[in-house]
């Protein structure tokens, strides 16, 4: 039974199916070691397509939660479903295919400091077997998106810091995942790039990827009125915005961001962007396409 | 920003291996400059001569031993010259006649004398010094099969049954001692083979997991982007194999050097022996192949040890 402890229960389609989730946690609960827990008691579930912030004091378990989203960490108790698939029986060996769906931009961005801007981006495409001439154009339109077409042939350590986290917002998204993980992508930036990449990632979002976004800056939480809200205090979930608790219906959803309504984005067109965003150029060719590197390697 | 990126052509979707030039970047390393391909250089080097020292006794041993696995020598031990003489005719006519020996020949006086005359000087050639010394009439017998004891006793009981003062020996037997220290030589080449595979191998251990250690953020963020533990490995296994083989390369260089000089050292000596300890072809082609077996051991723990390291992460 898919219980929480809150009582939540998943809310049923006009159809009587259980909405699609992309992620699922039920009851479950993190420590180090033979530490106290770090994360307690969590349950709720990921819609896909929506965008969620994390927010949170220091030290209240993020980072945490975080690990266990993009699979870096295993927990101590409860369930973990992440596309439809258990994750805590799921074999070892069957996780890189998952990875693969899953973008993450850390805190500290981890770009590999002897591989130039392009070389961090194309990482995630060689990982996932695409060919040497198959790299150039998409590498550098994905670096010319976020801003950094000049800078193609530079190591991170002549980049300066918004630069840096754009390569490695870059990287994580050029593999075209499902879910993208970031956790304080605006920690290390200035108010204008941060806003800046709060833009990128709801263009990720209107594409269907479902974006979720650690940070403890409560300004960014208004940069995206559309956004869910999840709070952790000392490793327990709040729902301030009752997202988790009652999730917005799929129809409901469809219509305000059409874009994000359907159960398989991946294969459907984008949507307009908003009237109040702030314009960002999507392009023309700014649709869904086939993500890289799914198979097993 | 500007355009989009993901309007771009089609990709291949071909699950190519994350492999080659790229993939080994992601490790950068000094190469030549790393103890590493010294390290395997020193180790391949004294294992070729270890084997090789090990294959030449065995071919000494295998050749001495086929020389002299039949060969008898029967000496007649008899101090009155015309006795003695008559005595070694009888013998070699009973040993003709017998079925189980092949060739009969009695050692003629001049190459006897030449045997005794680093003892008893040059005068010995002067006369017959089976006259004054006396010395036993040897009669080298070539039997058509090995030496057996058995052979030995039923030659000495015929020879016996005749006359007396005659002993028959095995030749083999004489050089027992010396077939016993060349196998423990050989065993202990093999040992030192052994060692120097186990030290080769906890050095790429010790390299690999310096290396996993130095580059541990790198392979962390290729294990979140999806990289799977054979991709990792991989990585690993080309960097190893390259160093491994340089190493493997300059190891061969010295240690046939080694031995070329060794070898001419011994052929220097001109001993009927030593001549039997050379290599053979089989021999040569062994000793090419172990800067591959070094390399193969190499990427073996290089892998083991990367693979045991990221089972550590989930």
């Amino acid at each position: 039974m898919w219980a929480d402890p809150i009582s939540y229960k998943p809310r049923m389609s006009d159809a009587g199916q259980t909405p699609d989730t992309i992620v699922s946690f039920d009851n479950v609960g993190l420590r180090y070691g033979t530490d106290t827990e770090v994360l307690r008691d969590l349950s709720f579930t990921l819609f896909p397509g929506s965008f969620y912030f994390l927010t949170g004091a220091s030290g209240a378990g993020k980072t945490s939660l975080l690990k266990l989203l993009y699979l870096a960490q295993r927990p101590s108790r409860g369930v973990v479903k992440m596309f439809d698939r258990d994750m805590i029986t799921m074999p070892r060996s069957d996780l890189p295919a998952f990875r693969r769906r899953i973008g993450v931009v850390f805190q500290d961005f981890r770009l590999v400091e002897h591989m130039n801007a392009f070389d961090n981006v194309a990482l995630p495409l060689r990982v996932a077997g695409v060919r040497e001439a198959d790299l150039k154009q998409p590498v550098t339109e994905m670096l010319s998106w976020v801003g950094l077409a000049h800078r193609i042939e530079a190591f991170p350590t002549t980049l300066s810091g918004g630069e840096q986290q754009r390569v490695a917002i870059a990287r994580a998204v050029i593999g075209r995942p499902d879910i993208l993980v970031a956790d304080e992508p605006t920690g290390n930036v200035d108010p204008e790039m941060a806003l800046k990449l709060m833009r990128m990632f709801e263009a990720l979002n209107r594409l269907g990827t479902t974006v979720v976004v650690a940070t403890h800056d409560v300004q960014l939480l208004k940069k995206v009125p559309e956004s869910l809200i999840m709070r952790l205090d000392k490793g327990k979930l709040s729902d301030p915005t009752g997202a988790l608790k009652y999730p917005p219906r799929n129809e409901r959803r469809s219509e305000k961001r059409p874009q994000k309504a359907a159960p398989k984005p991946r294969t459907k067109a984008a949507a307009p962007q908003d009237a109040d965003d702030e314009p960002i150029d999507l392009g023309p060719g700014f649709k869904p396409r086939k993500p890289f590197g799914r198979g097993k390697p | 920003m500007s355009r989009s990126p993901f309007g771009g052509q089609k990709l291949a979707q071909d699950l190519a291996q994350f492999s080659g030039k790229r993939a080994a970047s992601l490790i950068p390393n000094a190469r030549i400059s790393g103890p590493i391909p010294w390290v395997i250089a020193i180790m391949i080097a004294l294992t070729i001569m270890a084997a090789a020292g090990a294959m030449a006794h065995s071919n000494l041993a295998s050749k001495a031993s086929a020389d002299l696995s039949g060969a008898v020598t029967v000496q007649v031990v008899e101090a009155d010259l015309d006795a003695r003489r008559q005595k070694a005719t009888a013998a070699v006519a009973m040993l003709e006649n017998d079925a189980a020996v092949a060739n009969v020949r009695q050692v003629p006086q001049d190459e006897l004398n030449a045997l005794l005359e680093p003892w008893l000087g040059s005068s010995v050639g002067s006369g017959d010094v089976g006259e004054t010394v006396p010395i036993p009439a040897l009669i080298d017998v070539e039997l058509e099969e090995a030496a057996t004891p058995e052979q030995i006793i039923r030659l000495q009981a015929m020879l016996d049954a005749k006359m007396q003062g005659l002993r028959v020996d095995a030749q083999s037997s004489w050089l027992q001692p010396v077939y016993s220290a060349l196998t423990s030589l050989q065993y202990l080449a093999l040992v030192l083979i052994v060692l120097l595979a186990i030290t080769s191998a906890a050095a790429v251990w010790l390299a690999a997991r310096s290396a996993f250690s130095a580059h541990s953020e790198t392979i962390e963020v290729v294990h979140h982007l999806g990289g799977t533990d054979e991709q990792i490995a991989r990585i690993f296994q080309r960097t190893v194999a390259k160093d491994a083989a340089m190493g493997g390369g300059i190891g061969l260089l010295m240690g046939v050097t080694g031995i070329l000089l060794i070898g001419n050292q011994f052929a220097a000596l001109d001993s009927g022996m030593v001549d039997g300890g050379g290599l053979s072809w089989f021999s040569w082609i062994v000793i090419l192949c172990i800067p591959l077996m070094g390399i193969g051991l190499a990427v073996l723990t290089a892998r083991s040890t990367v693979m045991r390291a990221l089972k550590r992460l989930l």
